[in-house]
């Protein structure tokens, strides 16, 4: 019974800063000693949903690069995620530390220095050179929770299905994919919702030009319009939020969050 | 999480798993990381000493890093940074450790509420902290409206964001991370056999004995990485501080920030030189907390007992 109460209770301060978000996101001049706002609008919403708004430009390139970015990471993270997981070799530990390291470590001289050969490139103030940097935190974070589902999978499958006359592409598709498929559920929640939500490194390589969600709603929040960014950061919780609905099943593997729990 | 090793071990495996197969595997993912990350660093540093960059003659100078470590405001920041990273990261650990234990039998309910800040960006974190704590914020209007009499305006509210003790950053920090951890703690716990536990109480130990004894050691190194991601992130952090920290001092991401959108391009060179400092220190400090963490040196100096 007080386990309940202590879970409603987690819930509900968890909860809390969503309270003036939805209310002023509908509120019209809600001042201060002011409850409830005296009156309301659909203004706020209206402006983020109209057609050609900033916003929903920014919605759809958030979308783009945290789909590229998590697609990327995917691709490199599932071998490395394998090795980590069921192999023993020389190096191990040191390589496992030096993929997490962007996580870990400030990225700010890094993209200073990546920044550099960016605009050489042809690259800064582009979606591609974003993306790119968004491989540095979603690489790690893909790799880590690929490594321990790896951990717990049977190899033993793999043989069978070899021995019973499937080719490797085979096994690849029919066998070791369906199996792992939960942990990289886990794995791509974890790099979209680390590439939808970052502000920084975007802010650095973007230029002011490759304007994300996060940025316009950094540039709000430095305006005084407060309905609109409340409006705005609603938005901002909709996909992730979407996403996490169609994956809390398979949230509920222990083995990839515990991967976070085993750097 | 240890490796559960297949059973059977045919030739054609004992040959799969040769190392240079598990290098070839890693392989993509290490060098994009290296030369993405640790490129970014070579690069960096050249800039800051003068050897590559848009603006000096191209030779070797240190005058970045001592415009950088000479200006007194560098140590008022490093100071505010790490007071910031220590306390969030040592609040959140507490927390959540007597929070998973809590919730360690409440089921798979307790780790739906911890996800539910998981997919809430920073900056919507932010700007609701901003709209609940601020002097015209929602509490203001409750406490207002309840007729207490220390709050007659919203100037008689006390300041919580954008103060000088940072209190609306570490609520906001608290407010993230404590879900984060817990939920990767709650993972570790499940793994945990509990049949360890009721052996030491069968064998006479209190709950906090069992606790302190028996779950706490087998939960350290969850505990240990989940600190360590949380400390670099928070060290490292520029928005949070940004947007509700205090207007002096400034945390080391800030001071990076501002001498990297400085409109004199000779200040490029000093914010490079700042943000390679910053990155030394927080490689530093987790050396040394993964030192410390390893339990190597406790082990030491009780002469070699596990």
């Amino acid at each position: 019974m007080s386990r309940n109460l202590v879970l409603m209770l987690i819930v509900a301060v968890l909860f809390l800063p969503f309270v003036p978000l939805l209310v002023w996101s509908v509120a019209e001049g809600w001042y201060f000693p002011q409850l409830v706002p005296q009156q309301w609008t659909g203004a706020n919403w209206a402006a983020v949903v109209s057609p050609g708004s900033r916003v929903l430009q920014g919605f759809l390139q958030s979308l783009a690069i945290a789909a590229l970015s998590t697609a990327l990471a995917l691709v490199v993270g599932l071998p490395a995620g394998r090795a980590l997981g069921l192999m023993q070799f020389p190096g191990k530990g040191a390589i496992k530390l030096a993929l997490l390291l962007p996580i870990i470590v400030s990225p700010l001289a890094t993209l200073m220095g990546i920044q550099f050969v960016l605009i050489r490139l042809g690259l800064s103030g582009t979606l591609a050179g974003v993306v790119l940097v968004h491989l540095l935190p979603t690489i790690p974070y893909m790799t880590l929770v690929l490594s321990s589902v790896f951990a717990n999978f049977d190899t033993g499958y793999e043989t069978q299905a070899r021995s019973l006359g499937a080719s490797p592409a085979q096994v690849l598709w029919r066998v070791t994919l369906p199996l792992i498929a939960p942990g990289i559920v886990v794995g791509a929640l974890f790099a979209f919702l680390i590439s939808w939500n970052e502000f920084l490194l975007t802010f650095f390589v973007g230029g002011g030009r490759v304007l994300t969600l996060p940025m316009i709603l950094f540039t709000s929040l430095q305006g005084g319009n407060q309905g609109l960014t409340a409006a705005i950061a609603v938005t901002s919780v909709i996909p992730a939020l979407i996403f996490l609905l169609f994956s809390s099943r398979a949230l509920q593997d222990d083995a990839a969050i515990g991967g976070l729990g085993d750097v | 999480m240890t490796a559960v090793q297949p059973l059977k071990t045919t030739a054609w495996m004992a040959l799969r798993d040769v190392p240079w197969r598990a290098y070839l595997l890693v392989l993509p993912a290490l060098s994009l990381v290296a030369v993405l990350f640790g490129g970014g660093l070579v690069l960096a540093f050249l800039q800051s000493v003068g050897l590559l960059g848009l603006t000096g003659d191209g030779g070797f100078s240190l005058a970045a890093y001592g415009a950088a470590l000479g200006d007194e405001q560098f140590w008022r920041s490093l100071g505010l940074s790490l007071y910031i990273a220590f306390t969030a990261t040592a609040l959140s650990t507490v927390l959540s450790i007597g929070l998973a234990m809590l919730l360690r039998e409440a089921g798979r309910w307790a780790s739906f509420a911890c996800q539910l800040t998981l997919p809430i960006p920073h900056l919507v974190g932010i700007a609701g902290i901003l709209l609940l704590l601020s002097p015209s914020g929602l509490i203001s209007r409750l406490l207002y409206s309840l007729g207490w009499i220390w709050i007659s305006s919203d100037q008689d509210f006390p300041l919580l964001v954008n103060d000088s003790a940072n209190i609306g950053v570490m609520t906001h920090f608290l407010w993230k991370e404590i879900p984060f951890m817990t939920l990767i703690l709650l993972a570790v716990l499940r793994g945990i056999r509990p049949e360890l536990g009721m052996q030491a109480r069968a064998l006479g130990a209190t709950p906090w004995q069992c606790f302190w004894n028996v779950t706490l050691p087998l939960l350290r190194p969850g505990i240990v990485s989940a600190s360590l991601i949380v400390f670099g992130f928070v060290f490292g952090n520029f928005e949070v501080p940004f947007l509700l920290g205090s207007t002096y001092p400034k945390t080391l991401p800030i001071l990076v920030y501002q001498a990297f959108t400085n409109v004199d391009l000779n200040q490029r060179p000093v914010a490079i030189a700042l943000g390679l400092l910053l990155s030394l220190i927080s490689i530093a400090l987790i050396a040394l907390y993964l030192w410390l963490g390893s339990g190597q040196p406790f082990r030491r100096r009780l002469g070699g007992q596990p």
